[in-house]
């Protein structure tokens, strides 16, 4: 389990910083997008895998162990919805650069590919 | 969350909870009138903007009225202070910090207080004939009331640090009035100025208050006044020092920070009379004195503070003389009486501090009357330029000799005040003689700096009000109304009451300030108008027929020339314009040349993953890692979910470039493969947000790809270097996933700590009434995070708003796309032949949408409600509310859309930010700390006993909050393609 998370992590991070070194703007917002995603199950992950554990408290609470563990959720969920900001934040930037330089190069000069 | 268990320093946020110190008031009836006086302006000022229907009448009396009410309680607390008690008032605010919010009005503070309320109250009714009528004024007042409380603030505050947050108010305050008329470029580019001068100097006020407080311990002003020596004696005295003389001399206007006051004049009249001659200035001198008794009396103080208030009476006054804007001379006269009363504090004398007292008063007075005149000149005739101006005596009698009382107290003609405030500064400078060479300097500039006064008073005076009647006057001028004479005539009795019966009038007054700020060293003064035949007389005599003499012999050339003589290199406006271009650009651009090794954006994200590289090797090289990997716990359905997640991966980052459809699909089927491992990791929440935050996002990014230009793969051919750069990037980004790969499986192997999730599961039920516990942490333990991330969030929305309103798209993606203006030109074919068309492609989904969304906007609901308890809450909520309704526009176009809804998104940005915000205003009203909830056990019909807390309206308001901000995103770029559609069909019709 833990293995396949951490290379689908590095995977994802692999081909985020790919696209995050490319010269074009639509490429390095997609890799933002392919690393806040590895960044996200990175930091979920911190807080220890587990299949099966309850996520919402019973009526009656039990044994605390059962369940899975509430604070990286609620990071990650504060990390998902900002992460929708910035990558708006950056497409609008990204048209704004597009209509002002005429290109959609990152530099706003068509140079070098 | 009643019971806050982390122990951090913000945990006693504003408990209302009254301190046992605040029984220090002498007397039980006074405890609350001092924060009744602080709340008053703010309050009016809210109720001004929320009642700004009602016309000019209800503003200005709002501003009055509570101006007027401000006096009156203050003149209430008189006795008490006359009776040597200080009425205290103490908040607990932040404990673990040692802070309070604690009032106490003193005789010093006091006398502010009266000054305040009193012209405050006279500005406001000048103001409402001096405007504009087509100005509702409520902006105004509502600014005005704000400033009002924030001066108030400062002077009534019994905390340095508060007393700081209040200063950095009036900064703020005084900004928006003087950009009042913003659509004036020099009035914003003043506002702007005196923002960056005085608000910067209040941020080194701030950090010499630290300074203060790591000093005596203490952050309490009581504390710090009775710590005097332990102060002086410090080694951090000199910094100290300095920090907080360059916040009080960047307030007061003293040279080399005076330029901005000239320029704050863009300000409306009422504003530049009573911001910037009667009250905010004067907080520098107000600082001054109230350390006097901490500060003062060293070699430091006297050479920072004399020297810098001399310098600046006699440049001031030099510079006033040679101005042509009636209200620039009143400026650079009010920068030399700052001056004086700036030396006066830095004498060190006692007997200088009675006289800084007295000079505030009296400057107060007659300049704020004059400012006032000069705007009824202003605003009868249309000018303020001085040689435009001449005999208006015959037009206005009565202003006439108001101005001609005020500006003969500014030139300190006896029998007025100004005469008795000069008279003890001549004293002060004569006995400020020590027998050392040169020691007669200060007394030789001051007599000069007087006879400058005479000269620009003269010049106030005869070159508008005497003389021939001038022909160059834009309009004929007649007395102004009453109502604008009115305050300045009040002004200009007190002037001459003060001038013939000082013991009677301010002679009290001017002891308990005095005495407050004094204490035990209180000297013994006379306040008489006779003091025999002494040398302040003969000093006064004699700079007035220098003055008289200077005047004559400049008069003439006066009118000519528009450059101070001798100090005119020394421009301050232009000093400030050349540091900012030094700082604000020419550095930044001279580092990014020679410093950093490109200004390609490319090459400098490299450059930030290589360091991100280094110094994560660099920490993983010391952490101990998991040696063996554990192959037997591989889930295969697992690996072959993340199998299709790694090939979406790799597909989006190869499709990137000329595919950017596909690649976004890929994209968007990574993050479902995480969505899905969340689902299978136990985190049900997460996965619904993924979900709809993927739908949103690819959303706005297939809105987006409309603008960006075409790329054919094959055109252009790659060069070797190109391949090159490609590994090489190749390279670093296998490096950086193995790097972080390794890294997260070492974190996942490592065993988890005890960490504080075990409370937030113990408490999530008991004390949050929620069992859907990352909600309850979401809306309760962490509400104050939360909200700081909803506020990030509609920050952003407006900025996409913004950004997107001044959009401006490259030339060749403005036409319709292809496919759209085929289909519009096969429609209006098949329109002639057959009755359906090919417009009406999508009307099944289009049909399907429209009957789900009703579904889809209650399944939004029912996420919400569900969300203390079920996986769901506000987040999941909007965006669900939020998809509905773009769904809308995509299946029946915004035009149809907006005909049928009225979607306003921004109001549902306000609304959420409003819950939000108050509902953790309601925690504090009932007096537990900010965003505390609480619990409620309703029976209710049917339903049973129901637990509500009251995190569920603050849920309500993150919900609002999500669905207005992602609306708008969504819209504002859905509009643009409309926007230049409707453009061109404008141009179309013109042509």
């Amino acid at each position: 389990m833990e293995l396949v998370l951490a290379i689908a992590i590095g995977v994802l991070i692999t081909s985020g910083t790919w696209l995050l070194l490319r010269p074009r703007t639509f490429q390095v917002i997609i890799g933002l997008t392919l690393i806040s995603y590895a960044v996200n199950l990175f930091i979920f992950a911190i807080g220890g895998l587990r299949t099966g554990a309850d996520p919402v408290l019973h009526a009656v609470a039990g044994d605390l162990a059962q369940y899975a563990d509430p604070l990286p959720q609620a990071l990650v969920l504060t990390a998902i919805v900002i992460g929708f900001a910035t990558t708006a934040l950056f497409l609008v930037v990204l048209l704004a650069s597009r209509g002002l330089t005429g290109n959609d190069h990152v530099d706003g000069a068509d140079g070098t590919p | 969350m009643r019971r806050f268990a982390e122990p951090g320093a913000l945990a006693g946020w504003f408990t209302s909870a009254r301190h046992p110190a605040s029984d220090r008031a002498d007397d039980g009836r006074l405890t609350n009138v001092p924060s009744l006086i602080l709340c008053l302006p703010f309050l009016a000022s809210i109720l001004v903007y929320a009642l700004r229907s009602h016309g000019r009448n209800v503003a200005v009396g709002l501003l009055v009225g509570t101006a007027l009410v401000g006096l009156l309680l203050s003149l209430y607390l008189y006795p008490a202070l006359a009776a040597g008690s200080v009425p205290h008032q103490t908040f607990t605010w932040a404990p673990s910090l040692g802070l309070d919010f604690s009032l106490r009005v003193d005789g010093f503070s006091w006398l502010f207080m009266l000054l305040i309320c009193g012209i405050g109250m006279l500005v406001g009714i000048y103001a409402r004939y001096y405007m504009p009528a087509d100005d509702p004024l409520t902006r105004l007042c509502a600014l005005l009331l704000a400033f009002m409380g924030s001066m108030l603030g400062i002077v009534m505050s019994g905390n340095v640090i508060q007393l700081v947050f209040f200063w950095e108010l009036t900064s703020l305050t005084s900004f928006l009035l003087i950009g009042y008329w913003h659509h004036g470029a020099s009035a914003r580019d003043g506002a702007r100025m005196a923002l960056i001068v005085t608000a910067g100097g209040g941020l080194c006020l701030l950090a010499g208050m630290l300074l203060l407080g790591h000093i005596v311990g203490s952050y309490d002003l009581d504390t710090i006044l009775a710590a005097g020596a332990l102060i002086r004696a410090h080694p951090w005295y000199t910094p100290t020092l300095i920090l907080i003389l360059l916040g009080a001399l960047t307030k007061s206007a003293q040279f080399p920070f005076h330029f901005w006051l000239p320029q704050a004049m863009s300000a409306p009249t009422p504003v530049s009379a009573y911001l910037h001659s009667a009250t905010m200035v004067k907080a520098g001198v107000f600082l001054l004195l109230r350390f006097w008794p901490v500060l003062a009396g060293t070699d430091e103080w006297l050479w920072l503070v004399g020297g810098t208030g001399l310098v600046t009476l006699v440049m001031g006054a030099w510079t006033a003389i040679f101005q042509q804007d009636l209200k620039g001379l009143l400026a650079y006269s009010t920068i030399s009486n700052l001056g004086l009363i700036t030396m006066l504090a830095g004498l060190g004398s006692t007997l200088g501090v009675v006289a800084a007292i007295f000079h505030i008063v009296n400057h107060a007075t007659f300049k704020a009357s004059l400012f006032m005149a000069a705007g009824a000149v202003d605003h009868e005739t249309g000018t303020r330029d001085l040689r435009q101006l001449g005999g208006l005596r015959r037009f206005m009698p009565i202003t006439a000799t108001l101005a001609l009382v005020a500006g003969a107290a500014m030139a300190g003609v006896p029998l007025l005040n100004g005469f008795l405030s000069k008279e003890m500064f001549f004293a002060e400078a004569v006995a400020a003689r020590n027998g050392a060479a040169l020691d007669a300097i200060p007394a030789v500039l001051a007599v000069a700096a007087s006879a400058f006064a005479v000269t620009y008073s003269l010049r106030f005076v005869r070159d508008v009000f005497f003389g021939s009647v001038s022909t160059t006057m834009p309009r004929q001028p007649h007395e102004p109304p009453r109502s604008m004479r009115v305050p300045i005539g009040l002004l200009a009795l007190a002037c001459l009451l003060v001038g013939v019966l000082p013991n009677q009038v301010i002679g009290p007054a001017l002891h308990a300030a005095a005495s407050a700020v004094l204490g035990a060293q209180m000297p013994v003064y006379s306040l008489a108008i006779w003091h025999g035949w002494n040398a302040p007389l003969q000093m006064s005599i004699a700079a007035t027929i220098a003055g008289c003499v200077l005047y004559l012999a400049l008069h003439r050339r006066l009118r000519r020339t528009d450059n101070t003589p001798l100090l005119g290199v020394l421009s301050g406006k232009r000093m400030f314009e050349r540091t900012l271009t030094v700082f604000g650009a020419d550095l930044p651009n001279w580092l990014l040349v020679h410093c950093f090794p490109t200004r390609r954006l490319q090459t400098q994200l490299l450059l930030i993953v290589l360091c991100a590289l280094l110094a994560g090797g660099l920490a993983a090289n010391s952490a101990p890692f998991a040696r063996t990997p554990h192959w037997a716990s591989i889930d295969p359905a697992f690996a072959l979910l993340w199998l299709l997640g790694a090939a979406c991966a790799i597909g989006a980052a190869t499709l990137a470039k000329f595919h950017r459809l596909a690649a976004l699909v890929m994209a968007g089927g990574a993050g479902l493969v995480s969505c899905v491992s969340f689902v299978w990791l136990s985190a049900p929440d997460l996965a619904a947000t993924q979900l709809l935050v993927e739908v949103v996002t690819t959303i706005l990014i297939l809105l987006g790809l409309r603008w960006l230009p075409k790329r054919i793969e094959g055109i252009s051919p790659d060069g070797p270097l190109t391949r090159t750069k490609r590994y090489r990037d190749l390279l670093v980004a296998l490096v950086a996933g193995t790097g972080v790969a390794s890294l997260a499986y070492a974190a996942m192997m490592h065993p988890v700590a005890d960490s504080i999730s075990r409370y937030f599961l113990e408490h999530a039920f008991t004390d949050g009434g929620g069992h859907n516990v990352v909600n309850v942490i979401l809306v309760d333990f962490r509400g104050f995070d939360t909200m700081g991330e909803i506020s990030v969030l509609a920050i952003v929305a407006l900025t996409v708003f913004a950004l997107l309103r001044r959009f401006r798209p490259a030339a060749e993606s403005i036409d319709a796309p292809q496919r759209q203006r085929r289909r519009i030109t096969e429609a209006a074919a098949a329109e002639r032949q057959t009755d359906h068309s090919l417009i009406d492609y999508l009307v099944i989904p289009g049909l399907i949408i429209q009957l789900m969304s009703p579904v889809i906007l209650l399944f939004g609901i029912h996420l919400f409600l569900r969300g203390h308890d079920l996986p769901g809450g506000g987040f999941v909520a909007g965006l669900t509310v939020a998809v509905a309704l773009i769904l809308l526009y995509m299946a029946r176009g915004a035009r149809w859309v907006e005909a049928h809804l009225r979607v306003l998104p921004l109001r549902w940005i306000g609304v959420g930010l409003l819950l939000a915000v108050g509902t953790g205003l309601g925690s504090l009203v009932a007096g537990h700390p900010f965003l505390t909830s609480h619990l409620f056990l309703p029976e209710l019909p049917l339903l049973g006993q129901l637990p509500l807390a009251s995190a569920m309206l603050f849920d309500l308001g993150v919900f609002c909050l999500v669905v207005g901000a992602t609306t708008l995103m969504l819209i504002a770029l859905a509009h643009q393609s409309l926007r230049r559609t409707r453009a061109a069909a404008a141009a179309a019709e013109e042509t």
